[in-house]
C-alpha cells in the first residue's frame, strides 16, 4: 500500500462519503417553503415536543452525497450481473417514462372509478397477459412481491381445502426449494417436509408418491428449479398430487427459460406466482420494490385475495368486498390494489417484446446459460450433467485442495469488475455457484465473462490461494466484518457520544 | 462418568452426578462459523430428549440444539449472552450451554462416546 | 429486439459451440405435449413509439390528482416531491442494482439504507428501525406477528380508527393461525375506550394516530395499560409528515410502529409502490422482521455497511423464519430518504405545519356549508365531516366536475351504513386556495337541497 495513499483517504472517483447526519448543519435546507399561515391549531395539546434530530442540508449537498453513494454500487447498468435465480436482465427506460407519465402516477388508490378508467384497463390488460402466458384462467395482481404471492397462493390452497371440508396439515417442499417456500408454508399454519432430489438434481418422483398422502395440502414446487433444471417428471408429479386430493403451487421465480414456450397452466399446476421485477425486467431498485402477481386455476380461483379486478356494463370496477362472486375470498392482503407502477413497466416491457419477443426472450437465456456452461464445465465441477435451462449450477468441487473456497473466488471476481453469481444456493450441493446471465447479455460480454472464470479457475488451482483471500483490493471496500456487525449491531447512526 | 458422549446432532454432554452440561462439538461450530447469538432457555423448563433447548446463530446459519437426554433446566451459560465467541472458542469447555438435571439416566446409553462420534464425522465426507 | 443482446449470427455460432443443432434441443426436458407449437397470442412485438402511444391513451382516460383539486387521504396523501428525487433514484446505480448480497460493491445503497433507517428511527421516536417493508399495512400485520412472537400470546385488540385496510391484512395474516383479531367499531364522533379490552392473553393493541377520521390521540394511558398488562403497543401511522408536527408514537410509549411512507419521495401512483416503516425498541431487535443495514468495518479498518441479523431470515432459517420476506422497498425508500434529507429537521417541521394549516383552513371554510358538520376535534392534515346526504353520490358527482372532493365512507366501511354520510378529506401544501375554493363552492352546489 506504499506511495498509493491520499491526503484525504479519497481515490479519485472513489470519495469516502459521511452520513447525511455528518454533514448537515441546522439552519440548512434543501427546500423552500412559506411561512405556515398562522391558524389557531386544532392539535389538542399533542404537538411534538423536543427537537427530532433530522440533519439539514442544502440541494446541492444532497445531490453530490447521493449521486457519491451511487458511484460505490455495481448495477445492470454498468455490467453482468449473473445473479442466479434473480433473473437481472436489462431494465427499459421506456418504462421508466411510461410509469411517470401523470396520468398513471399522479392516480390517488381511492379516486371514484369512473376517474381511473384507464388504469383499470391497464390492470386488465395485464391480467391478459399474463393469462395467455401462463395458460391460467385468474390472475390476482395485489401481491406486492414473490414472497407475498407465494404467502397468497399458499393460503387460496388452505381455503379450498376447508372450503370442501378437507382440512390438512403439510405442505411437501424440494429440498432445493428456496427458503421463502418453507417460511411461506409455515405463515399459514403448515408444517413442513422435505423431498430429496435424485442423482439428476430433479424432485425425486418416488418419493414424493411415497410420502402423498391425505395429510398433505400441497407440493411447492420451483420450476425450472432452483438447480437451473427443468422437471422433465412434472406431468407425473401433478398427477400424482392431485390423485392425492393435494394441490400444487409453482414457485414462478425462474420463468424466464420458459415464457413463450410452455404454459404452467398445462403442466398441471394450480397456482403460481410471478416476479414481475424478475421475469419483465421491472428495475430491482436496489432490493425493490417488486410485484407478485398470482394466477389460479379454476378451484383455486373464488379464494383469490380482494381487490377483484370487475368488468361491468359500466366499465372496470374494484370489488373490495367479500360479496357476490367473491364471496370466498381470503381477503385483502396489501392495502389498495397492487403495485401499480410496478404494473406499467411490466406491460410496457410485455407490449414492448410481444408474444414473439418473450419467447426470443426466453430461448436467448436459455442459449446464453447453455452457452456459458459448455465453455466452463470442462475446467469447473457442473453439479448436474446435461443441458441446463436459463441458470446452471456449479459446485465447489472443482476448488478442492485450492485452499480457495467459493466464498474467495467470488470476491476475486469483484476486483475484475464483474459482480458475482448467487453462491451458497441451492443448499443441495456445497459452496453452490448459481450462474445466470439472462438474454441482455452481448456474445462479447458473455465472451469476456467466460475468459475471466476460466483465468480465475486456472490461478485458483495454481495454487495462488493467497492472492484469493485478499480479495477484494479495489472495491470501495474491501471484505467487511459481517460477524462484529452481528454480535455488536449498530443500526443507525447516535449523535455526539457514539 | 467425566468424559463426553455426542449425539447425531453434534451435541456433546458431560455428566457429572445427576446434573450434565450439555454444549455443541467443535465440528458443530466449524460449520456454524462465528457465533453471533445465542438464545437459552428459562431456569426450570423441562425439555424431553431431543426436544428443541437453544438456539445458536452465526452470521450465515442459525440451528436448534437438542436435548441430549431429557431433564430440567437447572444453570445456563449467560456468559454466551456478552461473548458468543465462547463456543467458538472453546466448544467444549467455557462454550458450554445449559446444565439439566437428568430425568432418565438410561437415556445416556444411546450416544456416541468420543471414537464414535469421530468417525461419525468423518463418514460424513 | 432492441432489448435482446443477441443475433441471429450470435445465436448460430452459440448452438454450435454447444454441439446441439436447434434451440429445441436444449428444451428436450420439456414434455412434448406441454411445448407451446404454435406462438402464443399476444400481440407481436412493438417499437417505443407505438408503445408509448398505447400506454398514453390509457393514461388519458384518467383524471390525475394533479389536474383537479384534490382532497383525498385515506392512508395515501397527495406531496409535492423535490425535482432532485427523481434524478437521483433513476441512476442507474441506483435504479438497477440489487439487494446488497456483495457489500463491497453495494456500499451506497447500504450506506443510504442506514441513514434511513437512523431517519425512521428519529421521527418515530423509537430506537432502532428496518430496511423497509412493502406498505404500512403489511407492516402492521407483522408487528402483530412479532407482538405475538415476543409475548407468546395471541390476542390482538384492534382499535376501530386504524384504517380498515390495515385492520383487513391483519385479519387475513392471522386467519390460518391461532388467534383472530378483535376490536371495537369505528365511531367517528365518539372517543374508544380500548384499554378494557385488554386480557392476559393480548399480546399487542393495535391503534393509529392520527387515525383513519385523522383524529389526535395522547397514547400514553393506553401504553401504560398494555404494559401492566403485558402488552405490547403498536401504532399504526399512515400520514408520516404528521410526525413534524405530532408527538410521536415512541415518546408516548409505543413498542412497534409500523408506518406507510408513501408521502415522503414517493407519489400516489394508484396504490403502489409504497413504502412500509418499521421501528421498534432495541430489545426486540432480533424478533424484527425484514431486512437490516448494520455499521462495521472492513480488513483496512474503513468504516463500511452490511445487511446484518440475517440469521432471522427466510433464507436461513427457513420455516422459523421471523418472516417470509425476501424484498423490501428498496428504491421507495431511496426516495423517501432523499426527499427528508432535503427537508432536514427545518424543512419537515415547517412542511407539516404547512399542511396543518391547509386542513385548519379547510375545515373552517366547510363548516360554513349549510348540513356539513365537522366531525373531528383535533387533526392533523385530515378530518372527517358528516353530509346531510350519503357521501359517496356527492363524490361521484364532484368527480364529475373534475373535483376529487375526499373519500366516503362507504368505501373505506361498506359494512357501516351509519358511515354512509361521513366524508375524510385531507388537504396538503398542494392545496392552492382556489382549489380550496372551487371545492368548497362545489360542494355547497352539490348539498343545495
Amino acid at each position: 500500500m506504499s506511495g498509493r495513499e491520499t491526503v484525504s483517504g479519497n481515490r479519485a472517483l472513489m470519495m469516502e462519503e459521511p452520513l447525511i447526519f455528518e454533514i448537515g448543519a441546522p439552519g440548512r435546507c434543501g427546500v423552500d417553503l412559506p411561512d405556515p399561515a398562522a391558524r389557531p391549531d386544532r392539535l389538542g395539546g399533542l404537538r411534538r415536543k423536543g427537537t427530532i434530530g433530522l440533519p439539514g442540508l442544502s440541494e446541492p449537498q444532497v445531490v453530490r452525497h447521493y449521486t457519491r453513494l451511487s458511484q460505490k454500487n455495481y448495477a445492470i447498468d454498468a455490467g453482468i450481473y449473473p445473479l442466479g435465480s434473480c433473473t437481472m436482465k436489462h431494465n427499459p427506460r421506456l418504462n421508466e417514462t411510461m410509469a411517470r407519465l401523470p396520468g398513471f402516477a399522479e392516480l390517488h388508490p381511492m379516486q371514484p372509478d369512473s376517474t381511473v378508467q384507464g388504469a383499470l384497463a391497464l390492470m386488465d390488460a395485464l391480467v391478459r397477459w399474463i393469462e395467455t402466458l401462463t395458460g391460467m384462467p385468474a390472475v390476482a395482481l395485489s401481491p406486492a412481491a414473490g414472497a407475498h404471492g407465494e404467502l397468497c397462493g399458499t393460503m387460496t390452497i388452505r381455503a379450498a381445502l376447508e372450503a370442501r371440508g378437507d382440512a390438512r396439515k403439510v405442505v411437501l417442499v424440494p429440498d432445493s426449494a428456496h427458503g421463502t417456500n418453507p417460511a411461506t408454508a409455515a405463515m399459514c399454519g403448515y408444517s413442513v417436509e422435505p423431498i430429496p432430489s435424485n442423482a439428476r438434481g430433479r424432485v425425486d418422483l418416488a418419493a414424493l408418491r411415497t410420502r402423498l398422502g391425505p395429510d398433505v395440502a400441497a407440493f411447492m414446487l420451483t420450476n425450472p428449479s432452483t438447480c437451473g433444471l427443468f422437471e422433465d417428471e412434472i406431468l407425473e408429479q401433478a398427477a400424482a398430487v392431485h390423485e392425492a386430493g393435494a394441490f400444487f403451487y409453482c414457485d414462478g421465480a425462474n420463468f424466464n427459460a420458459i415464457a413463450g414456450r410452455v404454459r404452467p397452466g398445462d403442466l398441471g399446476i394450480d397456482v403460481m406466482h410471478l416476479n414481475l421485477h424478475k421475469t419483465f425486467s421491472t428495475p430491482h431498485g436496489g432490493g425493490g420494490p417488486g410485484s407478485g402477481p398470482i394466477a389460479l386455476a379454476e378451484p383455486l380461483a373464488p379464494f383469490a385475495p380482494l381487490p377483484w379486478l370487475v368488468h361491468g356494463p359500466d366499465g372496470f370496477r374494484l370489488a373490495e368486498r367479500a360479496e357476490g362472486e367473491a364471496a370466498q375470498t381470503i381477503g385483502r392482503l396489501k392495502a389498495f390494489h397492487g403495485q401499480f407502477g410496478v404494473f406499467v413497466r411490466a406491460l410496457a416491457y410485455m407490449m414492448s417484446h410481444g408474444g414473439d419477443g418473450i419467447r426470443q426472450a426466453s430461448e436467448d437465456a436459455v442459449l446464453a446459460a447453455n452457452y456459458v456452461r459448455a465453455a466452463l464445465q470442462d475446467v469447473m465441477s457442473l453439479s448436474y450433467p446435461g443441458p441446463c435451462m436459463h441458470e446452471m449450477l456449479f459446485d465447489e468441487q472443482f476448488l478442492k485442495g485450492s485452499g480457495v473456497s467459493t466464498l474467495d473466488f467470488a470476491k476475486a471476481m469483484i476486483d475484475e469488475g464483474i459482480h458475482p453469481m448467487t453462491i451458497y444456493f441451492p443448499l443441495v450441493v456445497h459452496g453452490a455457484f448459481l450462474i445466470e446471465p439472462t438474454e441482455s447479455e452481448s456474445k462479447p460480454s458473455l465472451d469476456r465473462f467466460i475468459a475471466l472464470m476460466r483465468a480465475l479457475v486456472e490461478r485458483a488451482k495454481a495454487g495462488d490461494a493467497a492472492w484469493f483471500h485478499e480479495a477484494p483490493r479495489h472495491a470501495p471496500r474491501r471484505r467487511l466484518d459481517e460477524t462484529a456487525a452481528a454480535r455488536h449491531p449498530v443500526l443507525r447512526w447516535h449523535p455526539a457520544a457514539e | 462418568m467425566s468424559e463426553l458422549r455426542y449425539t447425531s446432532d453434534h451435541e456433546w454432554i458431560r455428566v457429572d452426578g445427576d446434573v450434565a452440561t450439555v454444549g455443541i462439538s467443535a465440528f458443530a461450530q466449524e460449520q456454524l462459523g462465528d457465533v453471533v447469538f445465542v438464545e437459552l432457555p428459562d431456569i426450570g423448563k423441562k425439555l424431553a430428549k431431543g426436544a428443541e433447548a437453544a438456539t445458536v446463530e452465526s452470521v450465515k446459519a442459525a440451528s436448534e440444539v437438542y436435548a441430549p437426554v431429557g431433564g430440567e433446566v437447572v444453570e445456563v451459560n449467560g456468559a454466551l449472552v456478552d461473548d458468543p465467541a465462547l463456543v467458538n472458542g472453546d466448544p467444549t469447555g467455557e462454550g458450554w450451554f445449559i446444565k439439566l438435571r437428568l430425568s432418565n439416566p438410561s437415556e445416556l446409553d444411546g450416544l456416541m462416546d468420543e471414537a464414535g462420534y469421530k468417525a461419525f464425522v468423518a463418514a460424513r465426507g | 429486439m432492441r432489448y435482446l443482446g443477441l443475433n441471429d449470427a450470435d445465436r448460430r455460432a452459440m448452438l454450435a459451440a454447444i454441439g446441439v443443432d436447434t434451440i429445441d434441443d436444449l428444451y428436450r426436458d420439456v414434455p412434448a405435449a406441454a411445448t407451446l407449437a404454435a406462438p402464443v397470442d399476444l400481440p407481436p412485438h412493438r417499437g417505443e413509439m407505438e408503445v408509448s402511444r398505447t400506454l398514453a391513451s390509457l393514461a388519458a382516460r384518467n383524471l390525475p390528482a394533479s389536474a383537479a383539486p384534490c382532497f383525498l387521504g385515506a392512508g395515501a396523501y397527495r406531496h409535492y416531491v423535490p425535482a432532485a428525487v427523481d434524478y437521483l433514484i433513476q441512476r442507474g446505480e441506483f435504479l438497477t442494482s440489487y439487494t446488497p448480497y456483495q457489500p463491497e460493491i453495494s456500499q451506497g445503497t447500504l450506506q443510504a439504507l442506514f441513514e434511513f433507517q437512523t431517519q425512521v428511527a428519529l421521527i418515530t421516536g423509537m430506537e432502532i428501525a428496518s430496511a423497509s417493508h412493502y406498505d404500512g399495512a403489511t407492516a402492521c400485520a407483522e408487528a402483530v406477528l412479532m407482538a405475538r412472537r415476543l409475548t407468546k400470546r395471541t390476542g390482538a385488540v384492534v382499535s376501530g380508527g386504524l384504517h380498515p385496510h390495515y385492520r383487513q391484512v391483519i385479519a387475513t395474516n392471522l386467519r390460518f393461525l391461532d388467534g383472530a383479531p378483535a376490536g371495537p367499531d369505528p365511531v367517528p364522533d365518539a372517543a374508544e375506550d380500548i384499554a378494557d379490552r385488554i386480557d392476559d392473553n393480548t399480546a399487542c393493541v393495535v391503534v393509529q394516530n392520527p387515525d383513519v377520521f385523522g383524529r389526535l390521540h395522547d397514547l400514553a394511558p393506553l401504553a401504560a395499560a398494555c404494559h401492566a398488562a403485558g402488552a405490547l403497543l403498536v401504532v399504526a401511522v399512515t400520514e408520516p409528515l404528521s410526525l413534524g408536527l405530532v408527538e410521536s408514537p415512541g415518546a408516548m410509549g409505543a413498542d412497534i410502529v409500523a408506518a406507510e411512507g408513501q408521502s415522503l419521495g414517493n407519489g400516489l401512483n394508484f396504490g403502489g409502490p409504497y413504502l412500509g416503516l418499521f421501528a421498534t425498541r432495541e430489545k426486540f431487535v432480533r424478533q424484527m422482521p425484514g431486512r437490516i443495514a448494520g455499521e462495521t468495518r472492513d480488513v483496512d479498518g474503513r468504516r463500511g455497511w452490511v445487511l446484518t441479523l440475517s440469521a432471522r431470515e427466510q433464507h436461513i432459517r427457513r420455516e422459523k423464519a421471523t418472516s417470509n420476506i425476501c424484498t423490501n422497498s428498496g428504491l421507495c425508500a431511496l426516495a423517501f430518504t432523499i426527499h427528508l434529507a432535503l427537508l432536514g429537521e427545518d424543512g419537515f417541521r415547517r412542511l407539516a405545519a404547512i399542511n396543518h394549516a391547509a386542513a385548519v383552513r379547510l375545515a373552517d371554510w366547510l363548516s360554513g356549508i349549510r348540513g356539513v358538520t365537522i366531525v373531528n376535534d383535533t387533526f392533523f392534515n385530515e378530518f372527517a365531516v358528516r353530509l346531510p346526504r350519503p357521501a359517496a353520490p356527492v363524490v361521484d358527482a364532484l368527480a364529475a366536475r373534475g373535483i376529487l372532493g375526499g373519500v366516503p365512507g362507504s368505501r373505506l366501511f361498506p359494512d357501516h351504513p351509519e358511515l354512509a354520510d361521513v366524508l375524510l378529506v385531507a388537504a396538503t401544501e398542494t392545496a392552492s386556495e382556489a382549489d380550496v375554493e372551487s371545492f368548497v363552492t362545489a360542494l355547497a352546489a352539490e348539498l343545495e337541497p
